[in-house]
């Protein structure tokens, strides 16, 4: 069996940030305090990605349309260039299956979200995927924001960056 | 390779981590931010800031850009996560501690200690309603001992202050993670080009960085640097795990995953406790860290010409020096600190108190002053100084006696130190009723 092609370096992360426009952000929650809503928030206020929820429970979060799945999103919006899993891990397996029926160019799981059998899938269908990282956490560390908050980016370079907004 | 994922040297990162140029000017060096408070882009943004759902500086108690940089560059070298700067490293150690316990805690730590941390252990945290057990720390099996169902962490220095003990990181970690608690390490003596604790198992590391990662005795200042990998959320912790009246109810581990304890740190504690670390001197520690590689190559190196020279005196009675023959801790230092056991360490004289002020008194190189990591070569006698507020039986646990004199050895020429050594040993003698049978000789 061949290797899983995971998104497993920072430049692989950045890229797939830099060349994405749209990403659908699964099981993000109304509740403030929820990790998926600061995820969503963080990547509505701060990105350049255009951030939609995908929630059958909701009408909408922070007057941004939800949509109730990625097929009714996809019906309206065309394919999400970034499909970001905020589910448990027994639930990533569906969820991978509606990405690749929408055509999604990528999977990204958060922490915690880990099941083989849905990452391998998403990558025998084409996607980039990247798991068990925070798609706030990683745009952060290209935007500054890990570094304003103290935060080791691990980034080391001589250019100028562009101004942190 | 693209340059975002090289694994660069330690030297290369001890100049530039968390210190690219800067983007609003292209400044190379960083500009020092002295600004108390920063515009919010509109009332979204300002809100998004005070909910910590998005990164950026809000008013510097809780977040400087200078101050970041110097947060960045510490959590890079020590290979955490990230880090919170506070004011010193009493404070930082502080903050650490009332991160992840309260009143009706408790916890453990070894027994030889800077005595400015003994004594904030036992006398000020109890006030607070915090206990401590002071264990032998020397023996992991001691620290396991002492813990209690209510022990929130364990603590412990690198490099004992003044004693010289090696810590053994890897045992007090197991130690430690058996109980479901973290390991937290005073890595000041040691700084991270000698020993990064997190490598061995230690989840949460605390600096004075006043000492060698300023290392030109000019400023004061800490850190608090975090792993990343301690389990928060696991229900031993629950300012970290519960509801936090101090923040909209939010639970920190289960909003933050690993960025828990750091955000925890800075926007509860450092927050509440208000000992934050000046930009003025960020910006200094950040200068004298660029050099830390460099440095405490030097320091090593004579502090074993320092160490081997005064095992050699007849006016001396014991040299605690890790790095030497026949020290107690040399397996331990050969194996956590392989580039050498720091520059701070003590030795006695023979005619105890007596001589050792007159010792001290008599040298005219060695600066006899209350600090360690000075780029200058400094000297003390802990027992009527640093650790005066200590009791008979917190010193011996120090491994302080009335002999004990403290060097912390700097970067002069190692012929300058031992010349005023010699001068000041030959002095010593005067105030011994019973000098030694033969003096040495040294040019």
């Amino acid at each position: 069996m061949r290797d899983l092609v995971i998104l497993n370096t920072v430049s692989a992360r950045r890229n797939l940030l830099a060349r994405s426009k749209t990403v659908a952000v699964v099981g993000a929650s109304a509740n403030e305090v929820r990790p998926s809503y600061f995820v969503f928030s963080y990547l509505r206020t701060k990105g350049r990605l255009d951030a939609t929820p995908i929630n059958p429970a909701l009408q909408a979060i922070d007057g941004v349309k939800a949509y109730p799945s990625l097929a009714a999103y996809a019906a309206q919006r065309g394919a999400p260039d970034i499909v970001n899993v905020f589910r448990k891990p027994a639930d990533a397996l569906q969820v991978t299956r509606e990405a690749i029926e929408v055509g999604a160019a990528a999977i990204w799981f958060q922490y915690g979200v880990v099941n083989q059998e849905a990452v391998a899938l998403a990558d025998a269908a084409g996607l980039d995927v990247v798991v068990d990282r925070c798609i706030k956490a990683e745009s952060a560390r290209f935007d500054g924001g890990l570094s304003i908050g103290g935060m080791r980016s691990g980034l080391i370079s001589s250019k100028r960056p562009r101004a942190v907004q | 390779m693209d340059a975002c994922d090289r694994a660069f040297g330690f030297r290369t990162r001890a100049l530039h981590a968390g210190t690219p140029p800067d983007p609003a000017t292209g400044a190379r060096a960083l500009p020092i931010h002295l600004s108390s408070s920063f515009v919010f882009d509109s009332a979204e943004h300002a809100a998004e800031l005070f909910a910590l759902r998005s990164y950026g500086n809000i008013y510097s108690r809780i977040g400087n850009p200078t101050v970041s940089a110097f947060e960045e560059r510490i959590a890079d070298l020590e290979g955490g996560l990230g880090a919170v700067a506070a004011a010193s490293g009493l404070a930082a150690q502080l903050c650490a501690i009332l991160c992840v316990a309260q009143a009706g805690d408790h916890l453990v730590a070894s027994a030889s200690l800077y005595g400015g941390t003994v004594t904030q252990f036992t006398v000020a945290l109890k006030r607070m309603g915090i206990d401590c057990t002071l264990a032998n720390g020397s023996d992991p099996q001691a620290f396991a001992a002492a813990l209690r169902p209510n022990t929130r962490l364990v603590f412990t220095e690198t490099i004992g202050n003044p004693k010289g003990d090696i810590a053994d990181l890897e045992a007090i970690a197991a130690v430690a993670h058996a109980h479901g608690v973290p390991l937290v390490v005073d890595n000041t003596l040691a700084s991270p080009l000698l020993c990064r604790p997190i490598e061995w198992g230690a989840d949460i590391v605390v600096h004075s960085a006043t000492k060698f990662l300023c290392g030109h005795g000019t400023v004061l200042g800490g850190a608090v640097v975090e792993s990343g990998t301690f389990p928060w959320g696991a229900g031993k912790h629950p300012l970290l795990s519960q509801p936090s009246p101090g923040y909209h109810d939010m639970n920190f581990a289960e909003t933050f995953g690993e960025y828990a304890f750091l955000m925890r740190a800075r926007a509860e504690v450092l927050r509440d406790v208000g000992a934050c670390l000046s930009p003025m001197n960020a910006w200094q520690i950040l200068q004298g860290m660029e050099t830390l590689p460099l440095r405490m190559r030097a320091h090593v190196e004579n502090a074993r010409i320092v160490a081997e020279f005064l095992s050699r005196r007849e006016e001396v009675a014991w040299v605690n020096y890790a790095d030497l023959e026949g020290s107690p801790y040399r397996a331990l230092a050969k194996k956590y600190l392989p580039l050498g056991a720091g520059a701070v360490f003590t030795f006695g004289l023979r005619g105890g108190r007596a001589a050792g002020r007159a010792f001290i008194d008599r040298l005219e190189l060695w600066s006899h002053l209350a600090n360690v990591g000075d780029a200058k070569s400094l000297v003390i006698h802990p027992a009527s100084t640093t650790h005066q507020q200590l009791n008979d039986e917190e010193l011996r646990a120090c491994g302080v006696t009335q002999d004990t004199v403290r060097l912390s050895v700097g970067l002069e020429d190692p012929e300058d130190l031992l010349w005023d050594l010699d001068r000041a040993l030959k002095h010593s003698i005067a105030a011994h009723e019973e000098p030694p049978a033969r003096a040495c000789a040294i040019s």
